[in-house]
């Protein structure tokens, strides 16, 4: 447990930074009901936390879900019925997430973050306390290591 | 920095301490008589009263105790605010408060399960509560379990004085003390 804040200090450092991505994701109006889901799926989570790193890009990435989740709940049902199957539902994330288990947590949130959710270079750097460039070095970084454990395999 | 509006800010908290995934809600009550305080619920009931809080420490500690979600949640405080008030008022004499006491050793939960039957107005003396529960020679260890009480006013540790009627010690500070058990009329 340790290493992990309480709750008040890891909502008190993020909330401002949540709202704004979610104002920007999914607009003014929808991002107050996706605020309170994130931190709600936030607080579920958080009792079972192995340890506090990274908890700026783990924050983002739950309020990604709740931005997609919400899309996908609006979306009219005429277009869901011309899809295939139900596989094509999934977002790309999951597809993507177990492929990158074994990169090293900052390289893996960057690759999740950009080609599982494609998120801006700029919003991942601030969900991983960096920055654009920064950012943008450990996905590629990602993506060359997964490249190597693919050609290895 | 985004600001985030107060009314989504404490719309969320409430569903936070509503959602039952909160292992601690508190809030801090910046101007009662006896100056600032925190105080805790958890699930099971009153689980923190601290003197003069520092917002950090305190919650490290919380955490530790019960867990890493910790929320300042004023809403899930009403009740305890309340009976409070009205302790610190004059018109409530007991408080009907469920305690949560499962952070606090043994020992120390059967002295203060002991003090908790010392009644408003009244004070009794460590070595009077050491043998009460079956220690006549702790009076010591009974005045640290004092100086640790978790609940302080709603478990009276106030009402503990030395066997000379002085006031001795008081973990909020002997002002404190002074002013609470005049409140009770203990003390002229």
């Amino acid at each position: 447990m340790s290493g992990i804040p309480p709750f008040e200090l890891f909502y008190e450092s993020h909330k401002g930074e949540v709202l704004a991505f979610l104002r920007r994701r999914a607009g003014r109006d929808r991002a107050d009901d996706l605020f309170q889901e994130t931190f709600l799926r936030a607080l579920r989570a958080y009792g079972r936390l192995e340890h506090g790193e990274h908890l700026r890009a783990w924050v983002f990435t739950i309020a990604t879900n709740a931005v997609v989740d919400a899309a996908r709940r609006e979306r009219p049902t005429t277009q869901l019925s011309v899809e295939p199957t139900g596989e094509d539902e999934r977002p790309p994330v999951e597809e993507l997430a177990p492929l990158t288990d074994d990169l090293p947590p900052k390289e893996r949130a960057a690759v999740v973050l950009r080609y599982g959710y494609d998120l801006d270079y700029d919003i991942i750097g601030a969900a991983l306390g960096s920055n654009e460039q920064a950012a943008r070095q450990a996905a590629s970084a990602g993506v060359r290591r997964l490249r190597k454990e693919k050609e290895q395999r | 920095m985004t600001a985030v509006p107060t009314v989504l800010d404490e719309r969320f908290r409430s569903a936070a301490a509503a959602s039952g995934e909160l292992e601690v809600a508190y809030d801090v009550l910046d101007d009662t008589p006896v100056g600032r305080l925190l105080v805790g619920v958890s699930e099971r009931g009153l689980c923190r009263i601290g003197f003069d809080p520092e917002p950090e420490a305190e919650l490290e500690r919380l955490a530790r105790h019960f867990g890493p979600r910790v929320l300042r949640s004023p809403k899930a405080l009403d009740g305890v605010r309340r009976e409070l008030d009205e302790y610190f008022t004059g018109r409530r004499h007991a408080f009907d408060l469920e305690l949560d006491l499962h952070a606090t050793p043994e020992f120390h939960r059967r002295v203060l399960a002991e003090l908790n039957r010392v009644e408003y107005g009244h004070t009794t003396t460590y070595g009077t509560l050491a043998a009460q529960v079956g220690a006549p020679r702790a009076a010591r260890a009974v005045g640290t379990v004092m100086n640790r009480n978790p609940l302080p006013i709603v478990l009276p540790c106030h009402r503990v004085v030395g066997a000379n009627g002085s006031l001795t010690g008081y973990g909020g500070g002997l002002d404190r003390k002074e002013w609470l058990l005049r409140l009770e009329g203990a003390l002229l």
